[in-house]
C-alpha cells in the first residue's frame, strides 16, 4: 500500500516535470544553503577553537604603557616601563605557576640569497612550556643559552618555507638577523592562525638576553616590551590579575588614583569573547540560511494547493471507488513529503559541494557533522509534512460528488 | 430479512443555492430487490443522477431513510462510506472517470489499492478482468489511447474489480454511438444473468429496454414504475 503510494506520487511529480522542479529548487536552495553556512561556522568555531588551544590556558599579558586610548599616550607596549625584575617578581607571586618575559620586534633576515622581514621574539625557555609550544626537530635553546646571550636561534614552519625551501635542513645553518649571525637549534613545531588571525609560524625565537643586547640595542637595559604570565589555574585567574596588578604598581612607586604605566589583558578572557563572537556568527548564519528553508517549504504548500485544485476531479474519482479520507490525505502529503526529501538529498549535496568550493577557492576552514547533514534532513522532512499537511487535508475533506463534478 | 438489496423510503435531497434552497427529491420511496435489473429514467432535471448518486454513496439525503443491504447508511461515517462504494457498489460513469496518466491496469486495481490487497494479486485481478472484456492487448495504454467504447469497459471493469453485487451506471451509453452502446449494454446484460443487481440511468428507451423494470422521475418524484412490457410478454 505505501509503496504503491510512493510511486503514485513520483509519477505525479513527473507529471509537471518543470513545476516539480521548481517547487524543489526552493527546498534544494534552503537545504543546501543551511549546510554550506553551518559548515563555514562551525569551521570558523573550530578554527578558533584550535588558536585558542595553540595559544596556552590561563594567560595573562602585561605590556608597558597604559590600556587606557585617550590622549596623546603612546600605543601601549611602546614604553619600556617593564624590565626583567617586574617579570621574576610576577614569578615570585603564589597565584602564577610561570612566566616569560618577551621583547619582540621586526627585524630583517637572510639565508643565502634570500631575505624576509620577520617577527623576532625574544624570551626565556618557560616562554615554550606556557605556549605548550615544542621543536618539531632540533631541539629548544636553554638557561644557560639565555644566561650567555648566544646567537642560537628557533624558526617557525613559515620561515623555514620562505628562507630554506623543503629541501635543506635548516638545522645547524646559520641565518644573518640584522646583520648578526645566528646558528638555527631548531625547527618549531606548527601553530597556524593565532585568533587574531596572524600566522604564529611566521616567527623567530631567540634567547631574551640575545634580543636585548644584539637586536633591540638601543633600549634601556634589562627593559622587556612584554611579560607573559600562566595562573596556575582557572579559578586562581581573578586573584592573580589583582596581584600583578597591585605588584607592578607597587615596583613602579604609582599613587592611588593615577593611571598605571603598564596594562595587564586576559588572555583567556579574550578568547572566549573571539570564540563567543563566532558562535553568534555561526548561529545568524544558520537563521538566515532556515529563512530560505522556511521559503522553500511555503513555495512546496503552495504548489501542492495548486495541485490539488488541479486534480480535484481525480479525487472524486478515486473516493468514488473507495479512497478513504486518509488515503488521500496520506497521498498528498506523501508528495508533498517526497518533494521536500529529494531536494534535501540534492540540496546536502549541493551544499557540501559548495562548502568545498569555498574551501578551495578562500581557504577558510570548513568543518562538515554529520549534525548539521542530520538536522537540515529532519527539518526537510517536517518542512514536508509541515506544509504538505493543509493542502493534503484540504483535498482529502472534499466531498465526493462535488469533486467529481469539478469541472 | 428481506431480498431487499436497496430500500428508500421517504427521501428527500435540497440543494442550497445562492437563490435559496432547491429541493431535487421530494420523498421518494423505492424498494429494489436483488438480482433486479432496472432502468431510471426522466427528462433532464428530474433528479434520477441526483437519486443515483445517494444510491452510490456519493452524497447524502436531506432527509428519509436509506437501507443498503438492511443497513442505514444514514449512521455511516465517511470511512464506512467510502469502504461501501470500495466494495458493496461498482459505479460506471457517462464520461468514463478514468485517471488519464494510469496505465488500464493501474487504473482497474485501484479499487483494490483502496482495499488494500497485495500488488501481484491486484495486477493479477486487474488484468483477468481485462482480458474478458477483451482488453487482452491494452494492459499498459493510456486511456487517451484507446476509444470512448473501450474506456467505457475499462470504467466497467474496474466497477467490477472488487466484485460488488450491486452494479450502478449512471448514462453509461451517454458519449458513446449506438453500436458501441449496443455492446456496452451486453455486458450489463451478462452481468445481471450472473446474479448482479443492475441500476442503469437513461433517457434512451432503446437503454431502458433491457431492463426489467423501468422507473420515471419527473421533477424529484417518481411517477412511473412498472415491469417492462417485452418482460411481461415473455412471462
Amino acid at each position: 500500500m505505501f509503496f504503491s503510494m510512493l510511486s503514485e506520487a513520483w509519477h505525479a511529480m513527473g507529471a509537471n516535470r518543470l513545476r516539480t522542479f521548481l517547487t524543489m529548487l526552493g527546498m534544494v536552495i534552503g537545504v543546501g544553503a543551511v549546510v554550506l553556512m553551518m559548515a563555514i561556522g562551525e569551521g570558523a568555531q573550530q578554527s578558533i577553537k584550535r588558536s585558542i588551544d595553540s595559544m596556552g590556558s590561563n594567560l595573562f599579558v602585561i605590556l608597558s604603557g597604559s590600556s587606557s586610548t585617550s590622549g596623546s599616550r603612546s600605543a601601549s607596549g611602546n614604553s619600556s616601563a617593564l624590565n626583567m625584575n617586574d617579570a621574576t617578581a610576577i614569578g615570585d607571586l603564589d597565584d602564577i605557576g610561570a612566566f616569560a618575559p618577551i621583547s619582540v620586534g621586526n627585524a630583517q633576515i637572510i639565508y643565502a640569497g634570500n631575505n624576509s622581514n620577520t617577527p623576532i621574539v625574544g624570551t626565556t625557555p618557560s616562554y615554550f612550556s606556557i605556549r605548550r609550544w615544542d621543536v618539531e626537530s632540533g631541539e629548544l635553546f636553554s638557561d644557560a643559552d639565555v644566561r650567555s646571550a648566544n646567537r642560537v636561534a628557533l624558526v617557525g614552519k613559515t620561515v623555514v618555507e620562505n628562507l630554506f625551501g623543503d629541501d635543506i635542513d635548516p638545522i645547524g645553518k646559520t641565518i644573518r638577523i640584522k646583520k648578526s649571525p645566528f646558528l638555527i637549534v631548531g625547527v618549531l613545531e606548527g601553530k597556524g592562525q593565532s585568533f587574531d588571525g596572524r600566522d604564529q609560524d611566521d616567527t623567530i625565537i631567540v634567547p631574551i638576553t640575545t634580543a636585548q643586547r644584539k637586536l633591540f640595542g638601543n633600549q634601556i637595559p634589562g627593559s622587556v616590551r612584554m611579560i607573559m604570565a600562566q595562573a596556575k589555574s582557572e579559578k586562581y585567574m581573578g586573584v592573580a590579575e589583582d596581584g600583578i596588578n597591585d605588584l607592578i604598581r607597587q615596583r613602579h612607586n604609582i599613587r592611588e588614583n593615577t593611571e598605571s604605566d603598564f596594562s595587564v589583558r586576559n588572555l583567556t578572557a579574550m578568547a572566549k569573547t573571539a570564540s563567543d563572537t563566532a558562535k553568534t556568527m555561526s548561529m545568524l548564519l544558520g537563521a538566515i540560511a532556515s529563512i530560505s528553508l522556511l521559503v522553500g517549504g511555503i513555495g512546496i504548500m503552495n504548489i501542492m494547493l495548486v495541485s490539488v485544485t488541479e486534480r480535484t476531479r481525480e479525487i472524486g474519482i478515486r473516493m468514488a471507488i473507495g479512497a478513504r479520507e486518509k488515503d488521500i490525505l496520506l497521498q498528498f502529503l506523501l508528495e508533498a513529503c517526497v518533494i521536500s526529501i529529494v531536494g534535501c538529498v540534492i540540496g546536502v549535496g549541493l551544499g557540501l559541494g559548495g562548502a568545498l568550493l569555498v574551501k578551495k577557492m578562500v581557504g577558510a576552514e570548513i568543518l562538515i557533522s554529520m549534525q548539521s547533514i542530520v538536522l537540515a534532513f529532519s527539518v526537510a522532512a517536517s518542512i514536508g509534512v509541515f506544509f504538505g499537511y493543509y493542502p493534503a487535508s484540504k483535498a482529502a475533506k472534499l466531498r465526493p460528488i462535488e469533486a467529481l463534478r469539478y469541472q | 430479512m428481506t431480498n431487499n438489496v436497496i430500500e428508500i423510503t421517504g427521501l428527500y435531497k435540497d440543494y442550497d443555492t445562492p437563490a435559496g434552497v432547491f429541493p431535487v427529491l421530494k420523498d421518494v420511496n423505492l424498494t429494489i430487490e436483488a438480482g433486479d435489473y432496472v432502468a431510471i429514467m426522466g427528462p433532464s432535471g428530474s433528479g434520477k443522477s441526483t437519486f443515483m448518486n445517494i444510491l452510490g454513496c456519493l452524497d447524502r439525503p436531506t432527509k428519509g431513510e436509506y437501507k443498503l443491504n438492511n443497513q442505514s447508511v444514514k449512521s455511516l461515517n465517511n470511512n464506512q462510506l467510502a469502504a461501501l462504494r470500495n466494495r458493496t457498489i461498482g459505479f460506471v460513469f457517462q464520461g468514463f472517470n478514468l485517471l488519464a496518466r494510469s496505465s488500464l491496469v493501474d487504473n482497474v486495481a485501484l479499487p483494490l489499492v483502496y482495499a488494500k490487497d497485495q500488488k501481484e494479486l491486484r495486477t493479477k485481478i486487474a488484468k483477468n478482468i481485462l482480458e474478458r472484456m477483451g482488453l487482452g492487448q491494452y494492459f499498459e495504454s493510456r486511456p487517451n489511447q484507446i476509444s470512448g467504447g473501450q474506456q467505457q469497459r475499462v470504467a466497467i471493469a474496474r466497477a467490477l474489480v472488487n466484485q460488488p453485487r450491486i452494479i450502478l451506471a449512471d448514462e453509461p451509453t451517454g458519449n458513446l454511438d449506438s453500436k458501441t452502446s449496443d455492446e456496452i449494454m451486453k455486458i450489463f446484460d451478462e452481468l445481471n444473468q450472473i446474479g448482479n443487481t443492475i441500476i442503469i440511468v437513461t433517457h434512451e428507451n432503446a437503454i431502458a429496454d433491457h431492463a426489467r423494470r423501468q422507473i420515471r422521475f419527473l421533477d424529484g418524484k417518481i411517477v412511473e414504475d412498472h415491469r417492462n412490457k417485452k418482460e411481461l410478454e415473455k412471462a
